[in-house]
């Protein structure tokens, strides 16, 4: 039975449900217990981001507390999940990619292909991203482009508490190595989440909100902001399809083709930077692939090739925003030869 | 040089044994040396002469429950860990029959059902892997210990010193070799490691540091039995750093112009295969007979595994998009 909890329970729940069914889940990150063993300070924090909060209790052994050695704990859920575990293992913050990269994109990536199939590695890396908290240029990045480019990675963007358990969960049962990205402002946003467990597979895109005008297609908080839009653009007679990727790795080409070829527009909003970015991707696809369908120049909505600020006044302009998706929709249903 | 410390007798076969891994990681490397010069032979190799006491003396005391996990330099911790030289050779020749289907070469060995975690590409890249590994045997308690071996180069390395610390904080059945051959490429460990020993550092992450006379099988054997009766019974990790000289250059074609004569000596007076040999049948605990025995046996088995690599086919197209996602 579903019933309203935020996209923090609802990570939690499935953290707590995959490691009741499966004993090979093993849990890690900083501040997980707050220091084990560390009178008064055990399960402190449940993580930073709060999401790990009573497990540590709840799965003697199975909740382990790093030292901040990115390269270390990270490269240590790679190699347990060789050695028969299914480690989810917490990157605090997407920055910090940048001192334990290597374990992911040359060691986890690569294994399967580098030892011709023989190497099984289901480690799951959660990890937290994206503007909005004044947190500034080291704690503010999206960077999933970087982890899509990588062949061997899954990459998973839930953006509502349903998706964020049922992603999960099939991460967590997925045998492949996935990068599992979650939107710092979206931790409190509550939503419907069934009771019992579900896993949603990867490669299916979901159409938000159907229309005929203009495609849209985004992913991760950007699916609010642009539904936020295609809701006031509705009531001036634009009816924009909103589409929802959830995942950029494996990725629905079809769902995306499929709505241009309908509606001979696409506009593509996504929070990262606007180079090799999914925005460009998703550009050329349609580019390459429904070219005769478009009727109109592609639109691209990204944050600017800019660090993030940390000022009010310049955060508001560095993330798209609902005004900006409107516009570009604008351009492209305007748009004449 | 003579052995003047009184060490654990070996078996027949754990002696035979010892004596066949250091052979034929001797004749392997030898033989890839001079393949290499042939031009048929693709890529880098990187050749692990002249240190097999290190691999044949830790992984003498490894069983199916331990898991390794290698360096670039990673052909003598393989063989050393029962991987099929044949599979290995046809590895290095690219072919389709290789043990990783020509999709690694010979940085990328690997072979998970020996406990082989991989050679590995990236320096410094195995010891965080091998934490994993080592949490694995502990959570499931099958007594299992993993052991990272990495060079005077990887000692320097964020992520080996990271390593330390985390199979420290957690307590893990983990073995971390430094395999100190005296240059990373062609920089010496003398002037880019600035503790006196690599082993000196063990202290700083709460773990016993031991230092090896690489060359020394059986000064390798006792001190690895050692960490790793340690590392089973609960009692954590251990640093043991080797000192030795590697007899080929950085990589295959390697000038090495940055070193003397040093290899020679070495090949002369230290070499670990003529000091086991020398040792064993001084005190009569194997015959000469039966270590020609096993040089023949070897060398027959290096012959027919650059023969059958040579032979064997090339992976084709249908390979180029296959085993990068188990599912996708």
């Amino acid at each position: 039975m579903a019933r309203n909890i935020t996209y923090r329970e609802a990570l939690n729940e499935a953290l707590t449900q995959e490691m009741e069914r499966d004993p090979s889940v093993i849990v890690m990150g900083e501040d997980n217990a707050g220091g084990e063993g560390a009178p008064g300070e055990q399960d402190a924090w449940g993580g930073v981001l709060g999401v790990t909060k009573g497990l540590y209790h709840r799965f003697p052994g199975r909740v382990l507390d790093t030292p901040i050695s990115e390269s270390a704990f990270i490269g240590a859920a790679i190699g347990a999940a060789t050695a028969g575990m299914r480690p989810v293992a917490e990157l605090m913050f997407v920055d910090f990619m940048g001192v334990c990269f290597d374990q992911i994109y040359n060691q986890a990536a690569k294994f399967r292909y580098m030892f011709g199939g023989k190497a099984v590695t289901p480690v799951v890396i959660r990890t937290m991203y994206g503007a909005g908290l004044r947190a500034a240029a080291q704690h503010s990045q999206c960077l999933y482009p970087l982890f899509t480019h990588i062949p061997g990675l899954k990459v998973v963007l839930p953006a509502t508490p349903y998706d964020a358990k049922g992603l999960l969960i099939q991460a967590i049962r997925d045998n492949d190595p996935v990068m599992f990205f979650e939107h710092k402002a979206l931790y409190d946003l509550a939503g419907p989440v069934p009771e019992e467990s579900y896993a949603l597979p990867f490669g299916e895109a979901n159409v938000v909100r159907e229309g005929s005008d203009v495609t849209v297609v985004t992913l991760g908080r950007m699916v609010h902001v642009s539904l936020s839009a295609a809701s006031s653009l509705a009531a001036e007679g634009v009816e924009c399809e909103v589409i929802d990727l959830r995942t950029t790795s494996p990725l629905d080409e079809d769902t995306v083709l499929e709505s241009v070829e309908g509606t001979g527009r696409l506009v593509v909003v996504d929070e990262a930077h606007p180079r090799c970015s999914i925005a460009t991707d998703i550009s050329a696809l349609v580019a390459q692939k429904a070219f005769g369908a478009l009727r109109a120049p592609i639109e691209m909505v990204t944050a600017p090739h800019t660090p993030v600020p940390f000022s009010n006044a310049l955060e508001d302009l560095y993330i798209p925003d609902a005004q900006r998706v409107a516009n570009a929709v604008k351009t492209v249903t305007g748009w004449t030869r | 040089m003579t052995d003047t410390v009184e060490r654990k007798a070996l078996t027949r076969e754990q002696l035979l044994g010892a004596y066949r891994a250091m052979r034929t990681i001797r004749e392997f490397e030898e033989r890839v040396h001079a393949e290499f010069a042939t031009g048929e032979i693709p890529g880098f190799v990187h050749l692990y002469a002249g240190e097999e006491a290190s691999a044949a003396g830790v992984c003498g005391n490894l069983d199916d429950r331990d898991t390794i996990a290698s360096t670039h330099r990673g052909h003598g911790h393989c063989i050393a860990r029962g991987v099929d030289v044949a599979e290995m050779m046809a590895e290095i020749y690219g072919r389709r029959t290789g043990s990783c289907h020509g999709k690694g070469g010979s940085m990328h060995i690997a072979d998970l059902s020996r406990g082989m975690l991989g050679a590995n590409g990236i320096v410094g890249g195995g010891p965080p892997l091998i934490c994993g590994t080592a949490l694995a045997a502990k959570l499931k308690g099958t007594g299992g210990v993993s052991v990272a071996f990495f060079g005077d180069g990887g000692s320097n390395q964020g992520t080996t010193l990271e390593s330390m610390n985390l199979a420290s904080v957690w307590n893990l059945p983990a073995i971390f070799v430094a395999e100190n051959n005296g240059y990373a490429e062609t920089t010496s460990s003398t002037w880019s490691v600035a503790s006196d020993n690599i082993a000196d550092r063990a202290a700083g992450f709460g773990m016993p540091g031991v230092i090896v006379d690489g060359f020394d099988f059986f000064a390798v054997h006792e001190a690895a039995s050692e960490a790793i009766a340690r590392a089973r019974s609960g009692g954590g990790p251990t640093l043991i750093e080797m000192k030795f000289t590697r007899y080929f250059g950085h990589f295959e074609g390697d000038q090495q112009t940055y070193r003397s004569d040093e290899v020679a000596r070495a090949r002369a007076e230290l070499d670990c295969l003529l000091r086991f040999a020398d040792r064993v049948v001084a005190t009569g605990e194997l015959g000469r007979s039966d270590l020609d025995a096993v040089d023949a046996e070897v060398a027959l088995t290096i012959d027919q595994a650059v023969e059958s690599a040579k032979a064997a086919p090339l992976p084709t197209e249908a390979d180029l998009l296959t085993d990068v996602y188990v599912r996708y």
